[in-house]
């Protein structure tokens, strides 16, 4: 049983209408937000935390608690703010994209709705760099919204002054981490900080921020009119909802599509990407979440239940559900490493053992490609991961590490193959 | 005040510690680089790693985690031991193993970190990154590759000097931590980022390839290049001192020193006096010390006698040749070169009474004709933390960058008696309001109009006393101890024509109004007074010989001696009591501890380490008025004092730095 139509959040996600006010309006945004915020910042919450709704940009905590972590009222004065991820940098992401260039205003209504919850005075929605055309609409969306009163003061007539900012990143993928992207915003080089204090007692310019991913905001506007209890009746317990699948690599047919959580990934491939390239038995492996997650080998992968706990089950994560497809023409030893360069590229060179690690796997990575290694540098490698992940401020050294640790775990044989035919040509050619 | 178990050691710690800090406590050791006491925290290096129960099953950065109750910390299990190795290991692997040719071997964390918590071994065998040398001017020398980013050096710009000069450029392995542009770290107190780093990334380029740690004999001494008595240890290595390094002392220098007390040092070597000279037909020509007494017997002045001191010698110098102008006859002595005449009367009036470590609780501050920066750099970075916990600093005299917020009232001293009314109203509100006081304004008169602003605002409150002067040369609190002032500044000292003038080390002095007087000069560089000097005794730097030196804030300290005085060139007291010999009086001591106990008998305070108490407050003035343009007396913050002028690492930062010229790095 699969998600449909009518319960679909994302109605313009392929942009065949127009993104403008006028036309999201036709499709029911901005629909009398006014009635939504008069629930109340503590209605909408705990509208939102029965909605089971978990954060979207990959970490997947709840957000109706995340949002009630906010002061609810200011005692020395310091104004809290909402902070919009649309920082999609994730390698295999693109749904956040989507949203913006052809649904804006499920954006902002959810940034007014979410920052109304949250008490917070103004949203600011970083969007990455590279995005251009998306910024451009952003802009001129945002433009519309206060045009129509919707936004700034008294938005929608309900009496509540709120300001959405738009800003632009720089390209750099540890920004879309939230205190990075808080120094970025703050206009520092985008470095994490240490936690605590998180940004919930002292973020964007030292007051109480949130920071959530543009699918968790987008779809609170539609949850409270179509109530909690239609968003959970979607998933399994836990894993409520619908979600953006973006699927990529070879599949027949990639896209981005709205589903159901925790369709069986075999459902999600057959239905919606016309199956594997070359069909079941051609599949390799899948990274599941976006690069930052272990990839799973294909006996594994095809019945498991696409949602948080059902791919933490296989050794793997949601992510932020981008799905990348290996079919068995893939040298799979060079997609981990090409992956491992990237982190090497995109860490911010904060603390020690992603600064020095990423780049020392990398290069491992690289001769394991080659199979110019030993045999003993597989587990050596397996050690440096393990040295990486849980010793770093922020969760990049983890997402460097555990792509490689998935491809040990799954593809050994496959790096030994290679290290023998290596060893094998030197000695013959001696 | 939570109670936490370090390995099994149950203690309590105060509230607001770190998990590093509980650990201290517990007499643990936490290896760290980017940890710095005096810095924030940035928790980067994760070196300091524990185990902490309750907490996410990983170890956690222990400097940047607040203790709290109930907390299990263990620094020994394997966990800790394993994490340690590793980012050892990351730290190693992009470090050149260069130490045999490093500056910082034998000083250096990394070093002695990694034979405690290393591995002892690397597993890495690709390239290693190399990083292109930064200039950072003439006093940093960098070697980027040895840089492990903990960014101890960024932090120390941004927060204690307060200047935006030394950051990071690109991320990952790619960072580099460099000055924007490569220009030069310019300000007052740069060199301080060569003690902190923790590596051989950033050290002392006058300094460079000339000693090992080892090989230095360490010497306790004090700082004369101002007058705040910076606590510093000197290394000497044979009769030459190589470097100058600070103390850590709260009550005066934290831990910093300004470039100019550090560097000065090599002026040491440079332009001495170490023989004695007389002046025949015009011109000086070397003596025998049996030549140039008999020539100071042969002035034979009788009472006619004056004293001046100059700005960087000891009390006990001050109090000999106290003695020997009394023996004669003559009390006139005067410390004050540039012909100062504030009066002396009440020493509290000129003393610096809210402390230097007091000052950072002010919450209003008036500076009146000090630019703080050049006169008393680590004065700054105390208003820098004063201003931080919410001080609001007002200054009277012409625009400098104090690097934090500040109201500039104008040039003239007028405004003193006629604030604006919101400055008055916050002074009248604040509950820790202080004045400053500088040279510049003393100059003007400013002394009065000072005291009747410090009744005005009840500076003097339960507690609190906010009445401040900061002076610019070691010897002076000293010498107003010793009564080295008169009435009328030095201008009594022209008017008495005394028919020898003795200038310890007087190298500021106008000789040109003493132009009948014999001038007999002990001092131990070749500057402006060894040139309108008649005798030249040769004399000891305040390297050479013990002494004790009161700084701005009254506190009474003492130096060592490090290396002897080179050459002909004798301890300054010495030298003193030969010239009575040679006289014919006698001054009653014949060693130094003689001298010293005598010096103490008469000014009991100066045998006591610590802060001397001046007493209270004198009245101000009934018609306490100044007016006039400030101007700030130091021209170059480099070349203050002999001492400085002679070196040739401070010469080169006054042209470089000041005055902009470019140097070509030689080839190398």
């Amino acid at each position: 049983m699969a998600l449909q139509d009518k319960d679909r959040i994302f109605t313009n996600l392929y942009g065949y209408q127009p993104w403008n006010l006028a036309a999201a309006q036709a499709r029911g945004d901005w629909d009398n937000t006014k009635a939504l915020l008069e629930r109340g910042q503590d209605g909408i919450i705990q509208e939102i935390k029965d909605s089971g709704l978990r954060g979207r940009g990959g970490a997947g905590f709840p957000t109706g608690m995340k949002w009630s972590f906010m002061p609810k009222e200011s005692k020395d004065g310091r104004p809290s703010f909402l902070v919009i991820n649309a920082d999609e940098s994730e390698p295999g992401s693109c749904k956040d994209r989507e949203i913006i260039r052809h649904d804006p205003h499920k954006l902002l209504e959810g940034a007014l709705v979410a920052g109304f919850a949250m008490r917070a005075r103004a949203a600011y929605i970083y969007i990455r760099g590279e995005y251009i055309r998306e910024a451009e609409t952003l802009f001129a969306a945002r433009d519309e919204a206060y045009a129509a009163g919707l936004l700034g003061k008294n938005a929608c007539g309900s009496g509540y002054d709120f300001d959405v900012f738009v800003h632009r990143g720089a390209g750099a993928y540890i920004c879309g981490e939230e205190t990075a992207m808080i120094e970025s915003l703050e206009g520092k080089k985008g470095q994490p900080r240490l936690k605590p204090p998180f940004p919930a007692g002292a973020g964007l310019y030292g007051c109480p921020t949130t920071v959530n991913n543009v699918e968790s905001i987008a779809v609170a506007p539609t949850i409270l009119r179509r109530s909690a209890a239609w968003f959970s009746s979607f998933g399994r317990e836990n894993n409520k909802g619908t979600k953006l699948f973006q699927i990529s690599g070879h599949v027949n047919k990639p896209c981005v599509v709205e589903e159901e959580m925790s369709i069986p990934f075999s459902e999600l491939i057959e239905k919606h990407c016309g199956g594997i390239r070359g069909g079941r038995d051609n599949l390799l492996a899948v990274i599941p979440g976006g690069s930052s997650v272990p990839l799973v080998p294909a006996a594994e992968i095809w019945d498991a239940p696409m949602d948080f706990d059902g791919l933490k089950a296989v050794g793997s994560g949601l992510g932020t559900a981008a799905v990348i497809v290996m079919d068995k023409s893939t040298d799979i030893v060079r997609a981990i490493s090409r992956l491992s360069y990237f982190y090497k590229h995109e860490s911010c060179g904060q603390c020690t053992p992603c600064r020095e690690g990423t780049g020392w796997m990398w290069r491992v990575m690289e001769r394991l490609r080659t199979g110019d290694a030993d045999v003993s540098e597989i587990d050596m490698l397996q050690q440096v991961t393990k040295q990486v992940e849980g010793h770093t401020i922020c969760a990049l050294g983890d997402a460097a590490a555990w792509p490689i640790q998935g491809l040990i775990r799954h593809f050994r044989p496959e790096i030994e193959r290679r290290i023998a035919e290596r060893a094998d040509v030197r000695e013959a050619a001696e | 005040m939570p109670k936490v178990k370090v390995d099994g050691v149950e203690l309590e710690v105060p509230a607001g510690a770190t998990v590093l800090q509980a650990c201290e406590l517990a007499g643990k050791e936490i290896p760290r680089f980017c940890y710095h006491e005096r810095l924030s925290i940035a928790g980067n290096c994760r070196m300091c790693l524990v185990e902490v129960k309750p907490g996410p099953p990983k170890p956690q950065a222990s400097c940047a985690l607040p203790a709290s109750e109930g907390q299990e910390i263990r620094t020994d299990s394997e966990m800790v031991k394993k994490a340690r190795e590793g980012v050892m290991e990351f730290l190693l692997i992009n470090h050149p193993l260069d130490c045999p040719i490093c500056d910082q071997g034998g000083e250096c964390d990394l070093q002695d970190q990694s034979v405690a918590y290393g591995r002892g071994a690397s597993r890495y065998h690709e390239h290693k990154r190399a990083v292109t040398e930064k200039y950072m001017g003439p006093l940093i020398k960098t070697t980027m590759t040895r840089c492990i980013h903990c960014t101890r050096c960024v932090r120390f710009s941004e927060e204690v000097a307060g200047v935006d000069e030394i950051g990071a450029l690109y991320r990952g392995e790619g960072m580099q931590i460099s000055t924007y542009l490569e220009k030069a770290a310019k300000h007052e107190l740069s060199a301080n980022v060569i003690d902190l780093c923790p590596v051989g990334a950033l050290t002392s380029k006058p300094y460079a390839f000339e000693a090992r740690p080892w090989e230095l004999k360490k010497t306790l001494s004090i700082d004369v290049s101002d007058a705040l008595g910076s606590n510093i240890r000197l290394d000497s290595r044979g009769r030459e001192v190589l470097r100058a390094l600070p103390r850590v002392n709260d009550d005066v220098n934290e831990e910093w020193l300004s470039d100019r007390g550090r560097y000065m040092v090599d002026g040491l070597t440079r332009r001495r006096l170490d023989k004695p000279w007389l002046r025949r037909d015009g011109k000086l020509v070397a003596a025998t010390w049996a030549e140039a007494f008999d020539a100071v017997a042969k002035i034979n002045p009788g009472a006619s006698v004056a004293v001046i001191a100059g700005d960087l010698v000891d009390c006990e110098t001050m109090f000999a040749a106290k003695k020997l102008a009394g023996a004669l006859g003559s009390s006139l002595l005067e410390g004050r070169q540039t012909g100062l005449a504030y009066d002396c009367s009440n020493l509290a009036a000129v003393n610096f009474n809210s402390t230097l470590a007091g000052i950072e609780d002010a919450d209003a501050v008036l500076i009146v004709g000090s630019m703080v920066r050049d006169e008393a750099p680590l004065l700054n970075t105390r208003l820098r933390k004063a201003v931080k916990k919410g001080a609001k600093v007002f200054i009277v005299g012409p625009h400098w960058d104090p690097t934090y917020p500040a109201t500039f009232l104008g040039d003239d001293l007028a405004v003193l008696g006629n604030l604006p009314a919101d400055v008055a109203d916050l002074f009248g509100k604040a509950q820790k309001p202080a004045i400053i006081v500088g040279g510049g304004a003393l100059a003007k008169g400013a002394l009065a109009p000072a005291l009747a602003f410090s009744a005005q605002f009840n500076l003097v409150r339960d507690g609190w006393n906010g009445f401040n002067v900061v002076h610019m040369a070691a010897s002076r609190m000293g010498g107003l101890m010793l009564g080295y002032a008169q009435k009328g500044g030095i201008a009594d000292l022209v008017a008495a024509k005394p028919k020898m003038v003795i200038s310890l080390g007087a190298d500021e002095v106008d000789f040109t109004k003493f132009a009948g007087s014999m001038i007999v000069h002990i001092g131990h560089h070749g500057d402006k007074a060894a040139h309108a000097a008649d005798v030249i005794l040769p004399a000891a730097a305040f390297s050479e010989k013990d002494g004790t030196y009161v700084n701005t804030e009254g506190r009474v300290q003492y130096a060592e001696k490090a290396v002897f005085a080179p050459g002909d060139a004798r301890e300054d007291w010495t030298i003193l009591r030969a010239m009575a010999d040679a006289l014919g009086v006698s001054v009653g001591f014949d060693s130094f501890e003689q001298l010293r106990a005598a010096m103490v008998a008469e000014v009991p305070a100066l045998g006591v380490e610590g802060l001397a108490d001046y007493g209270a407050l004198p009245a101000a003035p009934a018609d306490a008025k100044a007016e006039g343009v400030i101007g700030y007396p130091i021209k170059d913050r480099y070349l203050t004092n002999a001492i400085g002028r002679a070196s040739p690492t401070l010469q080169r930062c006054s042209a470089e730095l000041l005055h902009g010229e470019t140097f070509a790095e030689a080839a190398e």
